[in-house]
């Protein structure tokens, strides 16, 4: 399967929500909470200047989180 | 009628919504400048009521909720408006009804609160805000659809225009119920049996609500520490039956914490699609042609540096002109008051031990003012969250956020809008790390003890050709102040605040004009809090500092010998053996004991026991350097202060927390004497510490 990790596309790539593997379950809770359920669209917008942490764009909204936190969403490649 | 009327009268209405979703601002179109704000006890999160007058004359009491994305309690600010929301607290009553503001242009995620709130029963009137900012980006939302789907009333407001606020006000005074379709979202069949089971077992077992045995029942359901964390909570029988339920669903292979998410959300998909009509998708937002430039790498750089370079200018030099006024002022009512008042004790009691110290305090007010004026602007165009997207990876290094990164830059002009800045800070532990570490930074009541030390004792000379002795003096002590507040941050953060790495999970809002009026309320209301709650208590500690300074009298004294013989002065002479061995002298404990209110107290009562007359205490004075210069110690024939004396009492006054101002609002801000007892223990013996090394090590190069 096409699945990667959020922190591994590059900026316009789209990709689609399958799972998020933390073991933090209160980070967990809250990416969920934001939005990164299973089924939902994400791009990449852009990483911050000094590279971390990047912004994506979910359910019409603008959200940053840390690469350390997008590694652990990992997501099917959207190819349009 | 008449009943009615008075019923509401007591009414207590809440306002809850997501953060940036203009809740604000429309708490203030409801209630206007009529707002009180305060502490809720115990935590310090902000509590904000206002009165709201309907057009027939009766009012009600609004209360403006944390803004919380769920009810799930993710961070302190969350937990206050849940546990106020559902009634948990004591000091809070629940509020009759709420009004959820929900952004239009941002609905799905806006959504999932509200169908919590109505999953509670929980009587809600919704305001659809930011209706044009939706419709600008191409997006129809029907109201009345919304409504319907939702079975609450959906007003559509634009609260910066007053837009929709009257409709509101209207709804308001009518009779707001719960929602009659509550847990509409379907859960997959085998979850919501093990739901409805277990909900009815805490029904019977626990005498829970329907809706509060439904949300206890997810939770346990969910959270991985619910059994352990609840073992004396519930019957063996109750935590068995859960546990059979993990194993049963884990089996299945279903994700018991996504599940409950995942079902709402598909839930308010269909919401959506049945109220909102997406005309045209533009693909870049105004707000994404402006991050462009914002966040862009070189000049996102630039144009944040200039900004903070604009904000560092206000505070230090646009605050300069005011607070001169405001220590005239002081002067003028001083002169008065010496004037008006028969000479004795009771007039140098005011004069010298009230006036002076509420003098002390009201003359931050313009850098405080300033700084939240700023702090305003930026929160209020969406910049702030930028800035800490921009400084994220930085302040990561020592272990905390982005958003730590203004309260620290703050700190060079005051340590006090500084740690009132932190206030942006979710994460409990990180704020508090940020207020600790703040104070180290030099402030600019450091500058002229720095400059008074520098110009009397530091030599005029040239290093590498360009630079100068003391211009690289003071530069020295402004990284000491710096690289000391970093290392320390990294420090309490390994350690006694130990965390993990803050999340930052951040909603970039889209950037909007600012609304004036909010800033502005807010920056008085801040203002107002500081002068409150720091004035009474520095009033406090300068008449005690005064009593110390004044007394015993002794007849027919010059300043210089009453101060001597005072009980500072006696102290100073007490504490010489503790400070000796950092090459200070009982003069310079004198100084040290009178500066703990503010540190640029030094200067002047260093000339009081020269015998400088009041109006050339100026630290560029002369004289008083001189003097500094020539005092040998009669007994000994060891002078006062040498250039190493000299730099070991920057050394100290860089480290050491001599600022009774900075005391009373980390007491304020952390609602505990605790962590201010402890910031003054640790920067003491940093201060002591630091200084004793470099002391030594300067007497073996100069030996």
């Amino acid at each position: 399967m096409n699945k990667f990790s959020l922190n591994n596309l590059t900026v316009g790539e789209k990709g689609i929500v399958q799972n998020i593997a933390t073991s933090s379950s209160h980070i967990r809770q809250r990416l969920l909470e934001m939005g990164l359920t299973k089924g939902t669209k994400v791009e990449i917008v852009r990483y911050a200047p000094m590279g971390d942490p990047i912004e994506i764009a979910i359910r019409g909204y603008r959200l940053s989180l840390r690469r350390l936190e997008a590694e652990s969403v990992f997501v099917e490649k959207d190819p349009q | 009628m008449f009943r009615e009327k008075v019923e509401l009268s007591t009414r207590y209405i809440a306002i809850i919504g997501n953060p940036n979703a203009g809740k604000t601002t429309l708490f203030n179109a409801l209630t206007g400048l009529r707002q009180k704000v305060g502490n809720y006890p115990g935590v310090t999160v902000e509590k904000k009521e206002g009165k709201i007058i309907f057009s027939d004359g009766c009012s009600a009491t609004l209360l403006d909720l944390p803004g919380t994305y769920s009810l799930t309690a993710n961070s302190p600010d969350e937990k206050v408006a849940t546990d106020v929301l559902l009634g948990r607290t004591n000091h809070t009553p629940p509020p009759n009804f709420v009004i959820c503001v929900v952004d239009a242009s941002n609905l799905e995620r806006n959504l999932y609160l509200v169908s919590q709130i109505i999953d509670y029963h929980i009587p809600v009137v919704i305001a659809l805000n930011m209706i044009d900012v939706a419709e600008k980006s191409g997006m129809t939302i029907s109201s009345k659809k919304l409504g319907d789907e939702l079975g609450v009333r959906v007003i559509a407001t634009i609260a910066s225009k007053k837009i929709g606020v009257d409709e509101l006000k209207k709804i308001m005074q009518s009779n707001v119920t719960a929602s009659l379709k509550a847990r509409q979202w379907s859960l997959p069949k085998v979850v919501k049996e093990e739901c409805d089971e277990l909900q009815t077992m805490l029904q019977g077992t626990q005498h829970l609500s329907e809706a509060d045995a439904f949300h206890e029942a997810i939770q346990l359901l969910t959270s991985p520490t619910a059994l352990s964390e609840h073992l004396d909570r519930y019957a063996p029988e109750l935590l068995e039956h859960v546990k059979k339920d993990h194993e049963r669903l884990d089996i299945l292979g279903i994700d018991r914490q996504s599940v409950f998410v995942e079902s709402r959300y598909e839930w308010i998909k269909h919401v959506c699609e049945a109220s909102r009509e997406i005309k045209s998708q533009s693909f870049e937002t105004t707000s994404d042609k402006i991050d462009k430039v914002l966040t862009h790498k070189i000049f996102g750089f630039v144009i944040f540096l200039a900004l903070m370079a604009m904000m560092f200018q206000a505070i230090f030099s646009w605050a300069n002109a005011p607070m001169e006024w405001i220590g005239e002022g002081f002067n003028e009512l001083e002169k008065n008051v010496t004037a008006l008042m028969p000479p004795g004790d009771i007039r140098d009691l005011t004069v010298n031990g009230a006036l002076a110290g509420v003098g002390a305090v009201v003359t931050f007010l313009p850098q405080i003012f300033f700084l939240f004026l700023f702090l305003g602007l930026l929160e209020d165009t969406g910049y702030m969250a930028r800035a800490a997207f921009i400084m994220d990876r930085l302040m990561s290094k020592v272990g905390l956020h982005g958003k730590s990164f203004i309260p620290m830059l703050s700190s060079f002009a005051c340590a006090i809008p500084g740690i009132m800045a932190t206030r942006t800070i979710e994460n409990r532990k990180d704020r508090l790390v940020t207020m600790l570490v703040s104070p180290l930074v030099s402030c600019s009541a450091r500058l002229p003890v720095y400059v008074l030390m520098i110009a009397a004792f530091i030599p005029q000379q040239k290093v590498l050709g360009i630079f100068s002795l003391p211009g690289l003096t003071l530069v020295s002590m402004y990284l000491l102040g710096l690289f000391a507040a970093l290392i320390f941050a990294w420090i309490f953060k390994k350690t006694l605040l130990k965390s993990d790495a803050p999340v930052f999970i951040m909603e970039l809002p889209p950037y909007k004009l600012p609304s004036l009026k909010t800033i502005i309320m807010h920056t008085w209301e801040r203002s107002y809090l500081f002068l409150k709650r720091a004035g009474t208590f520095i009033l406090g500690v300068s008449i005690v500092l005064w009593f110390l300074a004044t007394y015993p009298k002794t007849e027919r004294a010059t300043p210089a010998e009453q101060l001597q013989q005072s009980f500072a002065g006696q102290a100073g002479r007490l504490i010489e053996p503790v400070i000796k061995p950092l090459g200070f002298n009982w003069k310079i404990g004198i100084g040290l004991i009178g500066s703990l209110l503010q540190r640029e107290v030094f200067v002047s009562t260093m000339g009081t026991i020269y015998n400088i007359k009041d109006s050339d205490t100026q630290f560029s004075n002369l004289s008083l350097r001189q003097k500094m210069h020539d005092d040998i110690d009669p007994h000994t024939g060891v002078p006062t202060f040498t250039i190493l004396t000299a730099i070991c009492l920057m050394v100290y006054y860089v480290l050491a927390m001599q600022c009774m101002s900075t005391v009373a609002v980390m007491h304020r801000e952390t609602n505990s004497w605790r962590w201010p007892i402890f910031q003054i223990s640790y920067m003491t013996a940093l201060a002591y510490g630091t200084t004793f090394v470099v002391y030594r090590i300067g007497l073996l190069l100069t030996a």
